[in-house]
């Protein structure tokens, strides 16, 4: 008992960096997934054929695929190729945001058929171009809409960060399991591992709850 | 009312629209003059949403042309297009006010960024545009907080601001509860008498009588008669647009 405290103890430091490193990752996955999430989803839903058929495309290839496959094939596979030579955490946070861009559009594609048409029109009848009507009156709500969904998709992405393990980065997990095969301490060691993933989602939901809370609209019920 | 000598301020020209494979609009044809007031009455599925949105591309036209002032319109001019529909308000019967900004921003937002108006600029301007609407005290309230007469007056101030020439205005008040009506066609009634140019679709028979220039009785797709009201609607006349008022007043006990 005493042998493990102290192991833990040891460890906790270590492992703790390893927390920073995974909330670096999925935060910046979040917003690549957000900065690609956006556009697919106006191209889903305002985009003609083409646009569409593209769009189509790259949520198909993303959601088909296993990430453990995606982080193989762009790591070892595609950067390579390409002579670009990423750190792991680089390389999956890459691959998880691209990833989550595929879930992401698919969220937002759903808050924006959610409003009415009528306020796209009336925009229009303003004189606003397409694209401003969607920028300024369309995505606003859409985002807003999102969010509940942006808050499942952040756990996702939380726990799809363990996998960056089998790159080599040093996450949480990474951490954790090198710890654990020197000191075969394995069950008080995975259980940090597992009550860290647990704080971290508890509080993203808490924070994102309430950004829900900051931005809403006065009198709206959706 | 205006002779035809003069230029129309719109000119609509043989407009027609299929949709889902039925021909909605056939060939519809019409002019509105500077300070005119055209309703537009018909059995609901007639085409008369349809000819208001194809009036400013909202919807596209199969076939036909619109022209404002003498000018061509080229709707695949994206940025003619928007010039034009700067030009031409239109009121929706379900408002479609904007719903994540207030009253103010509703009114004020295309100042800004269609307009290119500084913030203190568009805010002053929606302001007046409000209060000439009654609602000058709501500009802070959110769509969601407004009745419905308070959102139709907020969308109307809304258009207004962009000073257009024409408006065109899709039964504004059948969206309302009765008592919340004669707010709204005050406002309208204000606007006719200050000369705006404007082609309503309603079934307010007693506004149509007392405001209408012209009333353009539409049908399957087509205006089957068209006429000043004091005519079409005269006590006896053996009119298709009698009739149909004559029953619609039947089911709203005679207002
Ligand atoms: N997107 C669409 N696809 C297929 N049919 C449509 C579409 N939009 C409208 N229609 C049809 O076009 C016809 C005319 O519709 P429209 O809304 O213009 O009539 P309206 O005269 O405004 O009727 P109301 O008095 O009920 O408002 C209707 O039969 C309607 O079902
Ligand atoms: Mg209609």
């Amino acid at each position: 008992m005493h042998e493990t405290l102290d192991v833990l103890m040891d460890a906790l430091p270590y492992v703790l960096q390893g927390a920073a490193v995974t909330i670096v990752a999925v935060i910046g996955a979040m917003f690549l997934g957000l900065f690609i999430g956006v556009p697919l989803a106006v191209g889903q839903v305002y985009g003609g054929r083409l646009i569409r058929i593209l769009c189509g495309l790259y949520v198909w290839f993303f959601r088909g695929i296993p990430i453990l496959v995606l982080l193989f094939l762009f790591y070892f596979g595609l950067f390579t190729l390409l002579g670009l030579n990423l750190s792991a955490v680089v390389a999956a946070t890459i691959v998880l945001g691209m990833t989550s861009g595929a879930y992401q559009s698919q969220i937002f594609r759903g808050s924006i058929l959610s409003l009415s048409r009528g306020q796209l029109k009336a925009a229009q009848a303003l004189g606003m171009s397409n694209a401003m009507a969607i920028r300024t009156i369309i995505l606003p709500q859409a985002l807003r809409l999102s969010i509940p969904g942006w808050s499942n998709e952040y756990s996702i992405i939380l726990k799809d960060s363990a996998l960056a393990f089998v790159l080599g980065a040093s996450e949480i997990m990474a951490r954790t399991h090198f710890v654990a095969s020197r000191t075969y301490q394995h069950l008080p060691l995975y259980l940090t591992a597992a009550v860290m993933y647990f704080i971290l989602t508890w509080i993203g939901l808490i924070l994102l709850r309430s950004l829900e809370k900051r931005v809403r609209i006065k009198g709206y019920v959706h | 009312m205006q002779t035809n000598a003069k230029t129309p301020l719109m000119r609509v020209h043989g407009i027609s629209k299929s949709l889902g494979g039925r021909e909605i609009l056939k060939s519809i044809s019409l002019n509105l003059y500077e300070g005119e007031m055209k309703v537009l009455i018909g059995p609901s599925g007639g085409g008369k949403s349809t000819l208001l949105q194809c009036m400013n591309y909202l919807i596209a036209p199969d076939r036909g042309h619109i022209e404002l002032l003498g000018q061509h319109i080229d709707p695949g001019n994206h940025r003619e297009l928007c010039l034009f529909r700067q030009q031409v308000g239109m009121i929706f019967q379900d408002f479609n006010l904007f719903d994540h900004l207030c009253a103010l921003d509703n009114v004020s937002i295309a100042l800004r960024k269609v307009r290119g108006m500084s913030k203190k600029q568009a805010r002053e301007r929606a302001l007046s545009e409000l209060d000439r609407v009654g609602l000058a005290d709501k500009g802070h309230l959110y769509p969601a907080e407004l009745s419905g007469g308070q959102k139709q007056r907020v969308s109307i101030a809304r258009a207004l601001a962009m000073d257009p020439k024409v408006m065109l205005l899709d039964e504004p008040t059948s969206a309302l509860d009765p008592e919340l009506v004669s707010e709204v066609l005050a406002v309208i009634r204000g606007l006719a008498q200050n000369g705006m140019t404007m082609i309503m679709a309603t079934h307010q028979m007693g506004f149509t009588r007392s405001l209408a220039d012209e009333v353009l009785f539409m049908q399957e797709g087509r205006i089957i008669e068209q006429g000043s009201p004091r005519v079409l609607l005269a006590e006896g006349s053996k009119t298709r647009t009698l009739d149909f008022c004559s029953q619609i007043l039947d089911v709203e006990g005679g207002v």
